[in-house]
């Protein structure tokens, strides 16, 4: 929030009223304090310049107040309609981390096991030739980039170029593998074109929100606020249906509790019942909709080199029906936990014509072993009942990080990916060469590695050198027990670009000193299409650099500097410039960048001046072109998919060794590993460390007091934490829960790395794991 | 010279009441939330009594029905 205070005292009064707004925040669910932006803002001629915020991928517009160089507040962007104004707690304080004491300023070249103090230019020159050297020597695809949902569109799209189109390898992913892979697979599946229809106007239009496995209340808080907003203006309701009670649950209308990964079964349970009740909306599906099923019983990759793909297969209504006989109310309550009542209740909340219902989902439904069905499942419950492209009615799936649609899903930094379309299609190889001015031969036409085979490819030694920007994967990725040691070896030449130290930075042999956010200019996509630029702001310490620089610099000392010839002062106008001729046309239109200058974000298809709110729908978006109502255009002929897709068991479920599940997540004070939230003190005190919680009748029968230490074990890991009963969430009987955001207490030791056979996305929700006190 | 922050929760539909009477009070400064009955009231005295003194006044308020101290912190004098 206040980041140069000159006077301790005000910094006190400051930190006193930001813990109680933090107090606040966890006590009561979207709670917004927006006046306490304008209170202790320093006198004086203040510059605020707007951008994105840092954290979350709601997207909140903001405002930073620069005096004499130095960012000095931070406030709400009132003219951005994500946020009006709001922010939450991670929000108001995020520039507090800029000034860490331990922040990396200069490069760091590991020397006989001590990193030595290096200029940047010789530190680039030594991954230039790292990179070139491995190449040479154990060919391109010895060599891989790790990048993030938190880079940059420009930071994500010159990465792509670099190994995509220069030296030809498509070992290029992100951690948005970790988090939004089966949204993507998702949407394409179910309609051929990535990203929500709908955008953040639905909330002021629905009249039920069903929340699938998502703690909005802490994971998008100013989503959250705007739900809570329309509760009480309109009597909008929140329908909670999760494996935990949340702070969320508290706040809604209604909580349902599913056992772990019976949701599959429990969405078929709807879809039958709206079937059975006449809640089919038959014209719509007529006419919009294709029925298919896919294989089954895929296994969880598990296993090293595991590979699959889905064969489609057309089926008819009648055959789907039939499929649904296997999930009456009656039979999934018996797996599911959930009552046959509830099931009906859920049902009917969708069958009703005259109510306008949003799904919302994140972390919950994708990070699953099934996850892309568990979308799919959700696309059928809205394409069944019409519900879908229209202010109010629509799926929406969220999104995690701050750019994980603007530059994981658009720019497409996936292996699979290119900036437009993918990797396998010779039209989308085609165009990217043209664009880049490349031979088209050089874009490898297969993917290779996504992000968990990529780690267990260094670990295996196929990688030897691998270049990790903005992420912290030995704190995020699934089973750090086996990758930690796998990018300690030898094997591998580890370069992490960061802002401050890590876990993932102890195991480099070069550390490049990266800027952070607002000392570099940059874009961000936020969940609902909407594009945000912002200008750099101040300057940042030492050597810091823009990690779309630093590529570009390594790129032009590896001998590409033909394909990147952009200027230090001006790149990131003239990439997304560049990037923009990707999109170009009514489906995809990107705002021009002197609009994204002015405006506080705009949202694609940006098409003759303006946005596209609603896509598919022909009142709103310019791009359907079928002569009806409703144009899925993603699809060749222009019809969605509704998938078959049944319940399967998790990869792994508790036994008599392992009797409970293991759940993870995120809590709202922390952004992911912490890296950044816990060096803001008010944040790091509000929650100093991790914890494991329980149900209070297992903790009962374990002999376990609030606060004592357990061990957390699993067939690969344990980890020592504090117990909490009865304090922030209540996971079920059988269950219990931790947050990630503690690198001290690495949870991720002990999750498993089966993923959903078709997104690649890890499940970091299940597991089975045994408790012992420590 | 205590700084103290407290969470204020007034007494139904007397939230402006609240704000205003705590306003009103000098070494007091008042963080409403927007869409929340609750405040943030950030206390900043020169010493213990004048601190338990300026309490007894918030607490002695009609429309405040509970005070709920967050965190407080004791700085020197010249600070
Ligand atoms: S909700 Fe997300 S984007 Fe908005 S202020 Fe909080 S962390 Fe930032």
């Amino acid at each position: 929030m206040y980041t140069s205070l000159t006077n301790r005292r005000s910094f006190i009064k400051k930190m006193a009223a930001a813990a109680a707004m933090t107090a606040a925040a966890t006590m009561f669910p979207g709670i917004v304090f927006a006046k306490e932006q304008e209170a202790g803002i320093p006198n004086g001629n203040l510059d605020w310049k707007k951008g994105p915020c840092r954290f979350c991928g709601v997207g909140c517009g903001i405002l930073v107040g620069v005096e004499n160089g130095k960012a000095v507040a931070v406030k709400g962007d009132p003219n951005s309609s994500v946020n009006k104004g709001l922010l939450c707690v991670k929000g108001y304080h995020q520039t507090m981390c800029i000034q860490a004491k331990d922040r990396l300023e200069h490069a760091l070249v590991k020397k006989n096991g001590t990193y030595i103090k290096t200029p940047l230019n010789e530190a680039l020159d030594l991954v230039a030739s790292k990179m070139k050297e491995t190449i040479e020597k154990h060919g391109k695809d010895s060599v891989a980039m790790y990048t993030s949902g938190q880079s940059t569109i420009p930071e994500g799209y010159v990465a792509s170029k670099l190994m995509k189109g220069a030296i030809g390898t498509n070992n290029l992913d992100c951690n948005a593998r970790l988090c939004m892979a089966s949204a993507v697979a998702g949407f394409l599946t179910t309609f051929g074109a990535d990203e929500p229809m709908g955008c953040y106007e639905d909330f002021d239009y629905a009249d039920y929100y069903v929340t699938w496995g998502n703690n909005m209340a802490e994971m998008h808080p100013v989503l959250f606020s705007r739900m809570l907003e329309q509760k009480n203006k309109r009597g909008a309701k929140i329908i909670d249906f999760a494996t935990r009670t949340s702070r969320s649950s508290a706040a809604s209308d209604k909580s349902i509790l599913f056992e772990p990964q019976t949701d599959l079964a429990v969405g078929n349970a709807i879809c039958y019942e709206i079937i059975k009740n006449g809640w089919l909306n038959k014209s719509f599906v007529e006419k919009h909709c294709n029925l298919s099923k896919g294989l089954t019983n895929m296994g969880y990759g598990l296993e090293d080199n595991y590979s699959f793909t889905d064969k489609p297969e057309k089926i008819n209504f009648e055959e789907y029906k039939a499929f649904l006989e296997d999930y009456t109310p009656e039979k999934v309550a018996k797996i599911s936990r959930v009552s046959v009542k509830d099931i009906k209740y859920l049902a009917s909340i969708f069958g009703d014509p005259n109510k306008k219902v949003m799904s919302l989902w994140c972390m919950g439904v994708n990070q699953h072993t099934r996850g892309t069905w568990m979308n799919n499942i959700i696309y059928n419950i809205h394409l069944l009942t019409g519900k879908i492209s229209q202010p109010g009615n629509g799926p929406f799936s969220l999104t995690g990080q701050p750019s994980a649609c603007g530059t994981a899903r658009e720019v497409g930094t996936f292996t699979h990916k290119l900036p437009k379309g993918v990797v396998m299609n010779p039209e989308h190889r085609e165009l990217a060469a043209k664009i880049w001015k490349v031979p088209v031969e050089r874009i490898p036409a297969k993917p290779t590695y996504h992000t968990t085979e990529m780690f267990r490819a260094v670990d295996r030694g196929d990688i030897k050198f691998i270049w990790t920007q903005v992420v912290n994967p030995l704190v995020s990725l699934p089973r750090t027990s086996r990758f930690r040691p796998g990018m300690e070896k030898d094997s591998c030449f580890v370069v992490v670009s960061d802002v401050f130290p890590t876990p993932t930075t102890d195991v480099a042999d070069v550390i490049l000193p990266a800027s952070w956010h607002i000392e570099k200019s940059g874009l961000y996509g936020n969940s609902e299409r909407r594009t945000q630029h912002w200008d750099k702001m101040i300057e940042g310490p030492g050597e810091t650099t823009p990690d779309a620089w630093m590529t570009i610099q390594v790129a032009k000392r590896m001998g590409y500097g033909d394909l990147f010839p952009y200027s230090e002062e001006n790149h990131v106008e003239e990439i997304y410039n560049e990037y923009r001729q990707f999109h170009e046309g009514k489906k995809h239109g990107m705002a021009p960048l002197e609009v994204l200058k002015k405006e506080s974000g705009v949202i694609w298809p940006y098409v003759d001046g303006k946005s596209t709110q609603w896509r598919f729908n022909a009142k709103f978006d310019p791009a359907c072109s079928n002569g009806e109502d409703f144009h899925f255009y993603g699809k060749p002929d222009g019809k969605a998919v509704i998938w078959q897709r049944p319940y399967e068991p998790a990869a792994e479920s508790p036994d008599n060794e392992y009797p409970f599940w293991l759940n993870t997540g995120r809590i709202i004070e922390h952004w992911h590993t912490g890296s950044m939230t816990r060096r803001i003190p008010v944040l790091h005190k509000a929650m100093p460390h991790s914890y494991v919680e329980f149900h209070p009748k297992d903790a009962k029968a374990l002999g376990i007091r609030n606060g004592e230490k357990v061990k957390v074990s699993s067939r690969r890991g344990s980890c020592v934490l504090p117990a909490s009963i009865n304090e922030r969430g209540l996971p079920t009987q059988g269950q219990v829960f931790v947050p990630f955001f503690d690198e001290n207490m690495l949870i991720n030791d002990v999750t498993l790395d089966a993923f959903c056979p078709i997104s690649k996305e890890p499940d970091f929700k299940k597991c089975a794991v045994k408790i012992e006190k420590a | 010279m205590p700084i103290i922050s407290y969470l204020a929760h007034p007494q139904d539909g007397k939230k402006e009441s609240l704000i205003n009477e705590i306003s009103q009070l000098s070494s007091c400064e008042v963080i409403p939330a927007e869409n929340k009955d609750l405040l943030i009231v950030v206390t900043d005295t020169n010493n213990k009594e004048e601190d338990e003194q300026l309490k007894e006044k918030i607490e002695a308020l009609d429309s405040l029905k509970l005070l709920a101290m967050v965190s407080g912190f004791d700085t020197p004098k010249n600070n």
